[in-house]
């Protein structure tokens, strides 16, 4: 395994971690775009822009971008988040060249006015489809109530509205400002050979312009709310709530890590044991996020409505106890355990290793071996656990309840105010 | 060049008991899968649910261990494991990081030939299915995806596993303890193993851990098929789930690869038909799909579109179209790409050991033997264009089962029992 970086002259990176023993060559374009990058009046332009990429180039049609993928065998896709639009395929390493040169094509597309109509009807069903599942936008307006006037409080699908008013100048302007070459990467994994990516790169990208790249870095102010959602249609309650948690380039985000773990893991965790394994909920877990200006813990939990607000109290009595006694040694040796082994697992695949070091480029972070990640969640003491407790509290936060329950009277410090996301 | 697998092993005891083992030294996990002959298809008629409910029994103390004892064990060990029942099996999977098979195996050994089955846990084992049951109530794609398995296949290789609210609430202790008594037997059971181990002393360790299990007489499960044709389920949703199934080949069938070339083309990748002709030029929906799926003695295909309402008519339309259409047969560039796509699939089925040890499973109870990964590979090299339409010529798109889930119901096109 060798890790191996260079940098074009017109500033997109090249990074690789080349292992001539594995069968599969992952590649990966990162473009520091997302969601948090957008202006209201343009809300989901970097998703949308996501699905046009695959609509064409200069010397390409939509459907010969497809077919092209096909005959490459790619197993391809890509995603947008907050903060970051990642276009990525596995290949057999024979194939390593031309998928270089279309993933590269793909980075110069001609947003043709057609495909944007078209495309903005799969987009509107893509929106429909989460709307209609749980937690029925109960995540975007979690996140919208916790991070208020931040950039990372805009939703990555955007709305109906906002998207009928996006024209395909709207995201040429916005491609123009995001996907210049120094805010890019060309991440690659597996069996990969690194001067011939190289080469390719800088041969099929050397007109790319730089261009000066910002990025809102903001400290969150979030106070403590809770709000319901009426979703009459729905079977199960939903509760989620958001408190703070080290972020991206905070030492503390592994001991933060083992914390969630030990709390809420979906198996052998507090909130396992007091309520999922009982059959009180059907899900009950938490999970943290980094970004480079904030962090996040998410607990989620699903239930039937009427027992929704006894678990209620039973989360935030968890939640009190780990506060006021913490966790044990045992806890956290097999919380570190789990972690370990799933991190050793998961990174046998090239796919997931160039997800691994694609993650931290986009954090500013250094190339970071899986082995060596391991080593850090090893390294966690009981201490660390505790210090985050203390510094970041796992009760308060911003909840959001979203559910048949129509108006929520639930024992908080904060009362619930209720809004309807029943039938638009 | 890349190399495909071709060796394994295999090891038959005396209970009944196959074990089965691809190595793939490479790989620094190793995974296992235990398929006992205990499927939901074998839910009485009036406890439907009760396989599944066994599975969440097992897991509260089996041997020396107590349910936490269990899942701490299995933590300390780095095992990432699940336990599910599906139509003829109850199937308990893991994986673990190299050197430690044997001690994973030996507590899976206790789940299965020695649960304790605790009747003062049954009411929370009852609850947590109850929330499975709620829980497929709120996902609609696969409320409309089991509807339409059940109007196929009909009782009991259609039933959603999870079986229902009344049959859940109708089982007692002695349902379980009967239930795993009967079923989790040797005689019928799989264990798979796949990843980086050593041969040489497993078969050995397996035969201290399991030959000592009994087995039992086999049952037979009689089939009553479903009621065929058109199901509307009226639901004030944005979208419409619209899922649609029609017969094929079994997985065991010498035609099954031809009908797996033909799903292929409909539905692999992003030039296929259904990609192209429903999403790409048309923007209908953001996920449409086929699959073909395989019970013993009958196979199945298997669309999925879900779509604005007011388009689903369009959609359907469009879709039953393209089966249609697929009669008239495939083209040579149609089929040269699906093969790279799954030569492509197949070598990274090899970066994965749990796939693969869920595969060789399979293969032994579909087909009686494994099927190496090089065998699969020179298989589907080996299919042509000419067989493919021969097949897709025999086997025009007649008589469909479907559900549409939303708030309105849809227009059938011609061609629906």
């Amino acid at each position: 395994m060798e890790f191996r970086s260079h940098v074009t002259p017109n500033g997109l990176s090249v990074i690789a971690e080349c292992n001539p023993r594995s069968q599969v060559a992952a590649f990966g374009v990162f473009v520091r775009a997302g969601s948090r990058d957008e202006t209201p009046e343009v809300s989901g332009v970097s998703h949308f822009l996501e699905h046009m990429v695959f609509k064409g180039t200069r010397r390409r049609s939509a459907e010969q971008v497809n077919l092209r993928l096909d005959e490459l065998g790619a197993a391809s896709n890509a995603r947008t988040s907050e903060d970051c639009t990642i276009y990525h395929a596995a290949v057999l390493p024979e194939f390593q060249s031309p998928i270089v040169e279309l993933l590269v094509d793909l980075m110069q597309p001609v947003l043709r006015e057609e495909d944007f109509q078209t495309e903005k009807q799969v987009i509107l069903e893509e929106i429909s489809m989460y709307e209609d599942q749980p937690p029925y936008g109960g995540y975007e307006r979690l996140m919208a109530d916790y991070f208020g006037a931040h950039p990372l409080s805009q939703s990555i699908l955007g709305s109906a509205a906002s998207l009928a008013n996006l024209t395909p100048q709207h995201m040429r302007s916005y491609f123009e400002s995001r996907y210049v070459p120094n805010n890019m990467a060309i991440v690659a994994a597996g069996n990969v050979d690194f001067g011939l990516l190289v080469d390719d790169v800088e041969q099929r990208s050397a007109d790319w312009v730089p261009g000066p790249v910002d990025r809102r870095l903001e400290r969150v102010a979030s106070g403590e709310r809770f709000h319901t959602l009426h979703k009459p249609q729905s079977t199960q309650q939903y509760l989620l709530q958001l408190v703070s948690s080290p972020s991206a380039d905070n030492p503390l985000r592994f001991a933060a890590g083992l914390l969630a773990s030990i709390v809420g893991d979906d198996s052998g965790s507090r909130l396992y044991w007091s309520l999922v394994d009982s059959g009180r909920a059907e899900v009950a877990a938490m999970a943290t996020y980094e970004f480079e200006d904030a962090g996040l813990l998410m607990t989620y939990l699903c239930c039937a409505p009427e027992s929704a607000q006894e678990n209620l109290e039973e989360l935030l009595r968890l939640q009190r106890e780990v506060a006021e006694s913490g966790v044990t040694p045992r806890e956290l040796q097999l919380a570190k355990s789990k972690i370990v082994s799933d991190i050793l697992i998961s990174s046998e695949r090239a796919e997931n290793r160039m997800f691994g070091i694609g993650g931290n480029w986009l954090k500013n972070r250094p190339y970071l071996p899986a082995e060596e990640v391991a080593k850090l969640f090893e390294a966690v003491t009981l201490d660390d656990v505790h210090q985050v407790l203390a510094e970041y509290p796992l009760h308060g936060g911003t909840m959001l309840a979203v559910g048949p329950l129509d108006l929520w009277n639930a024992a908080l410090p904060i009362s619930p105010i209720a809004s309807n996301c029943g039938r638009r | 060049m890349i190399t495909l697998n071709t060796q394994h092993f295999e090891h038959r005891y005396a209970n009944g008991l196959t074990l089965l083992a691809e190595p793939m030294p490479w790989l620094r996990s190793v995974s296992f899968t235990i398929m006992l002959p205990a499927g939901s298809s074998l839910d009485p008629t009036n406890r439907l649910g009760l396989a599944n409910l066994c599975c969440d029994m097992v897991q509260r103390g089996s041997g020396a261990r107590d349910s936490r004892r269990f899942l701490e064990d299995l933590e300390m060990m780095g095992v990432d494991y699940g336990i599910s029942a599906s139509d003829y099996h109850t199937s308990l999977m893991g994986t673990v990081p190299t050197g430690r098979l044997g001690p994973a195996l030996q507590i899976f050994a206790d789940m299965v030939a020695r649960p304790w089955l605790p009747e003062s846990q049954l009411e929370e084992a009852r609850q947590v299915c109850y929330q499975e049951i709620r829980g497929i109530e709120d996902d609609l794609a696969q409320k409309a995806f089991s509807a339409v398995r059940l109007k196929h296949y009909g009782q009991p290789f259609g039933q959603s596993s999870v079986g229902t609210m009344a049959g859940v609430s109708a089982i007692e202790s002695r349902d379980v303890e009967s239930f795993c008594r009967e079923h989790y037997r040797p005689n019928g059971m799989i264990l798979a193993v796949a990843g980086n181990f050593e041969w040489s002393t497993l078969v050995d360790e397996v035969e201290a851990l399991f030959g000592g299990m009994q087995p039992r007489p086999v049952g037979e499960v009689p089939t009553v098929l479903g009621e065929r044709g058109v199901t509307h389920i009226e639901f004030d949703s944005l979208q419409t789930h619209i899922c649609l199934a029609f017969p094929s080949v079994t997985y065991g069938d010498p035609a099954y690869f031809q009908a797996r070339g033909a799903v292929g083309v409909m539905s692999d990748g992003m030039s296929s038909r259904l990609f192209q002709e429903v999403r790409e030029k048309r923007g209908l929906c953001y996920s449409v799909f086929a699959t073909h799926h395989s019970l013993r003695d009958r196979g199945s295909v298997i669309c999925y579109a879900g779509t604005g309402a007011e388009r689903a008519q369009e959609t359907l339309d469009v879709i039953v179209r393209e089966f249609q259409q697929l009669s008239q047969g495939i083209r040579t560039d149609e089929l040269d790409r699906l093969k790279v796509q799954i030569r492509s699939h197949l070598v990274m089925q090899q970066e994965s050991s749990r796939s693969r040890s869920a595969s060789i499973a399979g293969d032994w109870f579909y087909l009686g033997r494994v099927r190496p990964l090089d065998e699969l590979n020179q298989l589907i090299a080996g299919l042509s264009v000419d067989e493919v339409n021969a097949f897709v010529r025999q086997n025009p798109l007649g008589q469909f089962d479907l559900v549409t889930l939303g708030p309105t119901p849809l227009e059938v096109p011609h061609g629906v029992s």
